[in-house]
């Protein structure tokens, strides 16, 4: 398109003409509704940015400076890892970590593939039990078992207190599911008959043909069961009642929202070492909760627009 | 409903010859692969009946006088005496129906317009990389969990925060937003756009972008303005995906950010935070009321499918594609 139309006459000096614009869409209209748009724009990636560094700065700054600053600290002076290595050394803090990760990791496994699997299966109308599945996928979106019959459910498994009541209940997202299958479906038929002709059986064709060509797809809907499994919130509430037991969330809630006292066990002041000010104690835990997102981020983003995509074209 | 039982019985059964044929078709190899891609299914099948149509199926309770440690097979029934609260104008689940269908109204006036807005500015930044480094920072929220953003939120807001420091070492007082009834509903409405404003201009952002160009050429060769490209060009093109969005968003009507607030409800008090879902929750596993809990949630349930099934048929009768066509 760029290439069909002239250099913006406006370089050129005279009148421009709004035809003539370099950019495809919209043309972009009088620099005070550019400069206004950008200001807008500016004012929305501040109020993103602003808190997050808040915050990180308040976690690494030295008690002298945090109580000076009387709690918060835009830029620390003097950054140190105290409340980190507190909180980490053992206690609360560090087992629900551990909780969290294990949480994030087996599930986000156990749902990627028990969806391709479901997904895959239900790609291909016609097959035996394809329709009644698919329509008990679809359903589920639609009619929703409420908050009580689930809790009873679990309760009656014997899963309470149990990891697994983290994980198994939310191990199919049927939207998921649904993304996944349009992306295995969209690929050409010759390939799969191609590799069947060969001899393959479908679990190889789904190992070596299809999810080779799916990494987009299923690195999208990895990241978000991940990003299910690390937020879970209210499972945690209703199902775990150990605090021994408790991820990073709720930890997260009472320290933080809830903003109960750390002390004594909690977190491990061993050595005589004083003890961090509360409100670097609080930002570290809130920091510790946000820096797996954060690291898990960039290698997704990549394919965000076009996995979700997808899914929004033909789910 | 009716698609449902015709697609899923074989036409062969309905035929009355299907025992000789189905047997054969079983032998031919193509349908032992069928078989293996249903073996594919079953892990995924075997976790969405077991926590999602046997919870669906406990929904009975709200027939019943449930008693947890009498159990469902022998928990008395009582007809639907459970939600004389729903149907005789209870005070408590009254107020929670206000709060509810306020915050609603509330929200698709404030926040689903933000998207548009901010879809339109991204938009038309030139530079490609600087708009794909805004998209980035604006979606980041969407990932964070309601802990993690009603704390930060607390941490920048509240009594002690960020800005009622700034505002005491300035002598300007403080504002008192965190765990004030009155500005409850506005900062509700404040940390969804917050969360999920940025997340939600990727649709829009992915309609415009399908734009056929010369639509923009020949306005302009016709002498329109920006204003009326925008008008008669760009916005006609998200029609269909805001009609998709508020069919869906009307779906979800009695549905308003559950998690969000139960974390900031004892902080308000119940009179303006309790909405349908909290009252679920804090009538049935916090009150033990669980047979009444159960029908407010299945009433709730069975009106939301009621609400996307009459919207998506709304946005048939105007010629739009909706959610779905059967």
């Amino acid at each position: 398109m760029t290439t069909l139309s002239p250099t913006r006459p406006r370089r050129s000096g005279g009148r421009t003409h709004r035809a003539y614009s370099a950019i495809p869409g919209e043309s972009p209209g009088s620099p005070p509704w550019r400069a206004l748009k950008s200001l807008l724009l500016l004012v929305c990636v501040l109020l993103v940015v602003v808190p997050f560094v808040a915050i990180v700065s308040t976690s690494v700054a030295g008690s002298a400076q945090v109580t000076e600053a009387g709690g918060f600290v835009l830029w620390p002076d003097h950054p140190t890892l105290d409340s980190y290595t507190a909180l980490l050394s053992g206690g609360l803090v560090s087992r629900a970590m551990m909780v969290s990760v294990g949480i994030t990791v087996v599930g986000t496994a156990l749902s990627l593939v028990s969806s391709i699997m479901l997904a895959y299966g239900l790609s291909r109308p016609g097959s035996f039990g394809h329709k009644p599945i698919l329509m008990l996928l679809l359903m589920s979106m639609l009619f929703v078992p409420g908050v009580i019959p689930t809790y009873l459910t679990v309760k009656q498994l014997g899963m309470i207190n149990s990891y697994w009541s983290l994980i198994l209940p939310t191990m199919i997202n049927a939207f998921n599911v649904i993304v996944l299958r349009s992306f295995f479906m969209s690929i050409p038929k010759e390939l799969l008959d191609a590799a069947r002709i060969d001899g393959a059986s479908e679990w190889s064709i789904l190992s070596r043909v299809v999810l080779p060509l799916s990494k987009a797809s299923v690195g999208v809907i990895g990241l978000f069961y991940a990003v299910t499994y690390w937020n879970a919130f209210f499972n945690a509430l209703l199902f775990m009642n150990d605090a021994a037991k408790w991820p990073m969330q709720l930890v997260l809630r009472t320290y933080v929202v809830n903003n109960a006292s750390l002390s004594g066990g909690q977190i491990d002041a061993a050595a005589g070492a004083p003890v961090p000010p509360a409100q670097s104690l609080q930002a570290a835990i809130l920091v510790l909760s946000i820096v797996p997102i954060v690291l898990v981020y960039p290698f997704v983003q990549r394919h965000m627009n076009k996995g979700v995509m997808i899914g929004a074209v033909k789910g | 409903m009716t698609t449902l039982q015709q697609t899923a019985a074989p036409p062969a059964e309905k035929s009355g010859g299907a025992g000789k044929r189905l047997p054969l078709r079983r032998l031919r190899p193509g349908n032992r692969r069928d078989l293996a891609l249903f073996w594919f299914a079953v892990p995924g099948l075997a976790a969405l009946l077991l926590f999602h149509y046997i919870p669906l199926l406990g929904n009975v309770i709200a027939f019943q006088d449930y008693q947890p440690y009498i159990g469902i097979m022998h928990s008395p029934w009582t007809g639907f005496d459970n939600f004389d609260v729903v149907f005789d104008g209870n005070e408590q689940f009254l107020r929670a129906l206000s709060n509810t269908l306020q915050l609603t109204l509330i929200q698709v006036v404030f926040v689903f317009p933000v998207p548009i807005a901010l879809a339109l500015a991204l938009n038309s930044l030139v530079s490609e990389r600087l708009k794909k480094w805004v998209q980035n920072v604006l979606y980041l929220p969407h990932f964070l969990s309601w802990v993690v953003i009603v704390a930060l939120f607390q941490q920048m807001l509240g009594q002690t925060g960020m800005l009622n420091l700034f505002l005491q070492s300035h002598d300007l007082g403080t504002w008192n937003i965190i765990g004030n009834p009155d500005t409850f509903k506005a900062l509700l409405t404040f940390q969804v756009i917050w969360k999920d404003a940025g997340w939600g201009t990727i649709l829009f952002l992915a309609a415009l972008s399908r734009v056929d160009n010369n639509l923009y050429e020949a306005s302009a060769m016709d002498g329109a303005s920006r204003l009326r490209q925008t008008w008669h060009v760009t916005l006609p093109a998200l029609r269909s995906l805001v009609i998709l969005l508020l069919i869906l968003r009307l779906g979800d009507a009695l549905s308003v950010g559950f998690e969000q607030i139960l974390l900031q409800q004892t902080a308000v008090g119940l009179q303006d935070s309790e909405v349908l879902d909290t009252y679920v929750f804090n009538n049935g596993l916090v009150g033990g009321q669980w047979g009444v809990a159960a029908a407010v949630g299945l009433v709730k349930g069975v009106v939301g499918v009621v609400l996307v099934l009459g919207a998506n048929k709304i946005a048939h009768l105007f010629g739009e594609e909706g959610v779905y066509r059967s």
